[in-house]
């Protein structure tokens, strides 16, 4: 043990630079309490272990939420991106999801500018050895290298770096992620605390060398040239865009894998953790699905300035040379050379049932996580909690109550009620199928649903909090004026024609003929003569869904009435479950375990059955007469 | 507090002439001015019986009494509506689902009295017993008879929600994951399938609503030749049960006909003693006449006279009794035993065969327990088809068509896929609530168990 010296007193100290402890510092500075952030390694701040790419289903929700609330993923990704796609355009507005290739690099160096120039925040390079807990509250973390600094609250956010170890073939080494050192010395510690550790694992796929690829092999694979920016603060962004590539696994491809299973960590029985079904390797893929012959893999640059390119789709645990073998067998890739092996990564994490839903741990005071530590995978999930777990870390040393989201308000919301209500058996990506009110929680209206809340926490700036209500203004008012202005029927019946829908037989509102399937803001713009000079895309957008989907946005408003009523029914924090013997005995244990915030929170806990809230309904009334008496 | 509105029936079924249903909650006056036509000219003043009819459109479902009583001066404290009906099961059933039709949800056990303590009504030393009330359900499980018929509609909606999910399952994968090598679902494939488990709902619906269970209880004839002791047995039966006397429109009198329950679900007895007594006819007749019984019935009850030797008459009932679900009972053993067992133990070797004196009421017990058991029995098929005879249920199964024929509109009106899947998921979730199983897990499991996903 290093000598142990004083190194200082702060209000929220940060423990990991990755995406969750990023967004986590920013926001407690941000706030304005005094924040340290720690990294094992200054020069992996924000860094990009697996994919270059930000966004995707349901993580685009998220990262446009953290926008809407005052983050930093939004921003950064905006200054980094080299390729913006806005997916399942064909399908309807709740599920378009933006995602962007990142220049891996710029994304770390832009993270870090902003981290070094926040006010309140100091970033230093440190490992972080044990927690300091005393009568269940947090008092400080002492490094490897001495330093014991003081805090009021400690946000854990140590990814995969935890008890990690990689495996290439028969190669187990003690590492983290990207050759990087692992944090161990913290696990025996966390286990002295008592906090129920478990094994998870994920993988990456080998990065290759761009100059020894054959392109004319490939298909070519281009963004949006319409695309949108992460960021509600940015109109327009500028870049210089880069290509994607796709090929094929073919038969022989797959020979050679299912030829050397023995040389396969993960078949040869040496890892223990879980991993994620959405992201199996591509030894898990040919086993598992025979009968396909042939799995497609997208090439992406990992920047401007680097020869690598991640080969997406062919995540493995197999040794080196295997790995050369089978790459070679795919068109274009016929002479690629490897630049860093693909591997498995395992690590230590929570189970998140015993967190609340603030992101402190239930029975240590000041003591938040987030990010991969608490079961989640993704960069994205990563952030959203970081940022979450900062702002509660600050709101609690002001004594003010936790800022939660709610499953009807946003994907954050949904994100961390699922982790800490139901758990997760595997590392926990989110999905938009996840989302029960999916048609109000789009990534377009995410500003419009959050912006208010984080300006009122302190988070977001004057700048966006008007740029918002400005918006919400040329909305209400063009709502307004469709639903109030008449197109006439000489000019609208040929447009009608082209759009290839039914003519009407007078004058009709604008908000009637939007309501068609057919026709589009576009399609009648000639025609609307009152409409409004420079009308912002997303505020004919925003008026557009509202009418076009009213029916359905009116039926999940009120199914979301509905759950508000059992969500804002508290369950006070002193019920011992286990007294209340009218709750069937798996459910006594599961309350007590999880210890639900709401009767609705209560509800979605497996084991918990719709007489069980019944019960605990009548039981909270007699709670509540009994506390006034 | 804010609550929807509940009903339920409030008169154990079967039991009075009259049954009374109860209704609480913001909507419960207009649910009933939905359904209740006035006869002459009474007015709905604060607990005032008004007579009327319960019309279903245009059809009379029943001649009842209404009251409103006005909140808050009402046992819940919220508007109550009282409709005092005919007490048999037909009438009460239909009213009930008629009421859930127009905008009611049916009540749970010891819903009303939850209400009644939540609004403030009763005092705190009774809430503990309100919560064993509601814990009990879960704690003492459903009737085990019902869980029976349950068990064959489970499978049944199990089976539609499996075939919604598989769809969801193809919508959503091309959502989650849309640059995956996967052909998403065709809006054509989509109506297909979504057709077709309309079609198997609303059949299941229709079953409910021919409601075989429900109007005429679990088939159950009583054969064997004249004095063996069939209606002796018949009314010891009914004597020892709660018999619900049930005048069931156009039935013949050929047969006697009564009702008997057994937890919870209506058993028909047929005797078909009836047959000769009216009819008056050669005995072989009324033979040949019962024949028609045997294929229609769910459960034979094969009475034999111990007192006399097997005749061909009787050989000539084995011969029919043998396929189906029986039980055989040689009666009047007080008597001296003249009957030839091993013969019967040799036609009849899988029945169940008991001996009972209702002269010296002797075994009636085992009749009845011999009836439940094999009421429990996974084996016996409620005549070949799946009964829905439960409110809840059908309520439910009714939501869940609805929620697919919306999906159907949808998909025909060619809405973008998720649009198409808020009410392919409700339908899942309702169906889900008929059989206890909730969405989430279930979906992920079989997107990734079908589709070959991830980087």
């Amino acid at each position: 043990m290093a000598r142990m010296y004083h190194s200082g007193k702060f209000d929220c100290i940060v423990v990991g630079a990755g995406h969750a402890g990023c967004e986590a510092a920013l926001a407690s500075a941000r706030m304005g309490a005094n924040t340290l952030i720690l990294s094992i390694n200054l020069d992996s701040i924000a860094m990009m272990p697996c994919n270059p790419s930000i966004g995707g289903t349901g993580k685009g929700h998220l990262v446009r939420e953290i926008d809407a609330l005052g983050g930093e993923m939004g921003l950064n990704i905006d200054k980094s991106l080299v390729q913006s796609k806005m997916l399942n355009r064909s399908k309807g507005p709740a599920v378009h999801s933006l995602r962007a290739q990142a220049d891996k690099n710029k994304y770390h160096v832009e993270m870090k500018k902003v981290l070094e120039n926040t006010d309140n925040l100091k970033v230093r390079q440190a490992e972080v050895v044990d927690i300091d807990v005393k009568d269940g509250q947090v008092k400080g973390v002492l490094t490897s290298t001495g330093a014991y600094f003081e805090a009021e609250t400690v946000v854990l956010a140590t990814g995969t770096y935890l008890g990690s170890k990689i495996f290439i073939g028969d190669a187990i080494l003690n590492s983290g992620p990207n050759g990087l050192a692992g944090s161990y010395d913290l696990v025996t510690q966390l286990k002295t605390l008592n906090i129920d550790l478990r094994r998870f694992k994920t993988g990456t796929p080998a990065r290759v060398d761009s100059r020894t690829l054959n392109y004319d092999k490939m298909e070519v694979q281009w963004g949006d040239t319409d695309y949108e920016p992460f960021s509600f603060m940015n109109d327009t962004i500028e870049f210089k865009e880069l290509p994607c590539w796709l090929s094929y696994t073919n038969p022989t491809t797959h020979d050679i894998i299912i030829q050397n299973m023995d040389k396969s960590g993960l078949y040869t029985g040496t890892i223990e953790g879980t991993g994620p079904r959405y992201c199996p390797s591509i030894e898990t893929k040919i086993e598992r699905f025979q009968d396909k012959n042939r799995h497609q893999l997208f090439i992406e640059p990992e920047g401007y300035d680097t020869n690598e390119m991640y080969v997406q789709g062919m995540s493995t645990s197999m040794a080196e040379d295997v790995q050369i073998n089978f790459m070679r067998t795919i068109p274009g890739m016929e002479s690629c050379e490897i630049m860093r092996p693909a591997y498995a990564i395992e690590y230590d994490c929570i189970n998140p049932l015993h967190l609340k839903l603030s992101l402190e741990f239930q029975d240590i005071e000041g003591l938040f996580s987030a990010g991969q530590f608490n079961g989640s995978s993704g960069y994205e999930e990563a952030a959203a909690q970081g940022l979450i777990a900062g702002i509660n870390a600050v709101l609690k040393i002001r004594n003010k109550p936790p800022f939660i989201l709610d499953r009807s308000e946003a994907y954050i919301g949904v994100l961390i009620d699922d982790l800490v209500t139901k758990g997760t058996n595997e590392p926990y990506r989110m999905m938009t199928s996840r989302a029960e009110y999916r048609l109000l929680l789009r990534q377009d209206n995410a500003d419009l649903r959050l912006t208010q809340k984080g300006y009122e926490i302190g988070l977001v700036t004057e700048v966006r909090y008007q740029k918002m209500l400005t918006k919400m203004k040329l909305i209400d008012a063009e709502m307004d004026r469709v639903t109030t202005t008449n197109l006439f029927l000489d000019a609208l019946n040929p447009i009608l024609d082209q759009c290839g829908t039914p003519r009407v037989n007078q004058s009709t509102k604008i908000s009637e003929i939007l309501k068609r399937s057919e026709v589009s803001y576009e399609a009648i713009q000639s025609i609307d003569l009152t409409r409004p000079d420079n009308l912002p895309r997303d505020v004919m957008k925003q008026v557009e869904v509202m009418i076009k989907y009213e029916g359905y946005i009116k039926k999940q408003l009120q199914q979301v009435e509905k759950y508000k009523s059992l969500e804002s029914k508290k369950l006070p924090d002193s019920i011992d479950y286990s007294q209340i013997e009218s709750l069937r005995i798996e459910a006594r244990q599961k309350l007590n375990e999880i210890r639900p915030e709401s009767i609705g929170q209560a509800s979605r806990i497996s084991g918990v059955s719709p007489a069980d809230v019944s019960v605990l309904l009548v039981y909270l009334e007699h709670y509540r007469r009994r506390a006034t008496k | 507090m804010e609550f929807d509105t509940i009903v339920a029936i409030s008169t154990p079924i079967g039991e009075g002439a009259i049954g009374i249903i109860r209704m609480s909650g913001p909507e419960s006056f207009q649910i009933l001015d939905r359904v209740f036509k006035k006869i002459g000219n009474g007015t709905f003043e604060d607990k005032q019986m008004v007579y009327g009819q319960i019309m279903d459109e245009d059809t009379i479902v029943d001649e009842v009494l209404a009251v409103k009583m006005y909140k808050p001066r009402t046992y819940t404290k919220e508007d109550v509506v009282e409709i005092n009906c005919h007490g048999g099961l037909v009438p009460m059933r239909s009213i009930l689902s008629l009421l859930l039709d127009k905008g009611a949800r049916l009540a749970e056990k010891g819903e009303f009295t939850k209400r009644a303590f939540l609004n403030g009504r009763i005092d705190l030393a009774q809430a503990e017993s309100v919560m064993d009330l509601i814990g009990s359900k879960t704690k003492r499980g459903y009737d085990l008879a019902m869980n029976q018929l349950e068990g064959h509609l489970s499978r049944r909606v199990r089976g539609m929600r499996d075939g919604l999910m598989t769809l969801m399952g193809h919508i959503e994968v091309g959502i989650d994951y849309p640059e995956e090598d996967i052909e998403d679902v065709t809006y054509p494939e989509i109506v297909d399938q979504l057709e077709d488990l309309e079609k198997q709902i609303d059949k299941l619906l229709k079953s409910a609503n021919n409601g075989k269970i429900i109007r005429e209880g679990l088939k159950t004839v009583i054969v064997g030749k004249p004095n063996v002791g069939k209606s002796s047995l018949m009314n010891a039966l009914l004597k020892d049960s709660r018999a619900i006397v049930t005048d069931v429109p156009g039935t013949t009198r050929d047969v006697i006909e009564e009702y008997m329950n057994v937890g919870g679900i209506p058993i028909k007895l047929i005797d078909t003693a009836g047959i000769r007594s009216t009819e008056d006819v050669v005995e072989k007749i009324g033979v040949e006449k019962s024949k028609s019984y045997f294929n229609e019935a769910d459960l034979i009850i094969f009475v034999l006279n111990a007192s006399e030797p097997l005749t061909d008459e009787d050989l000539d009932i084995m011969e029919h009794v043998k396929n189906k679900h029986a039980i055989v009972i040689i009666n009047k053993t007080d008597l001296e035993i003249r009957i030839d067992e091993s013969l019967i133990n040799m036609h009849l070797n899988d029945k169940l065969i008991l001996k009972t004196s209702m002269e010296k009421e002797i075994g009636i017990d085992l009749v009845e327990k011999a009836i439940s058991d094999i009421l429990l029995d996974h084996d016996l098929e409620i005549n070949q088809n799946e009964t829905v005879s439960n409110t809840r249920h059908i309520h439910l199964l009714k939501t869940a068509h609805q929620n697919v024929k919306d999906a159907l509109g949808a998909a025909n009106s060619k809405m973008p896929y998720d649009f198409i899947e808020v009410d392919i998921q409700n339908a899942i979730v309702n169906l889900g609530q008929i059989t206890g199983e909730s969405v989430e897990n279930d979906l992920l499991d079989h997107i990734f168990s079908n589709f070959c996903i991830g980087k």
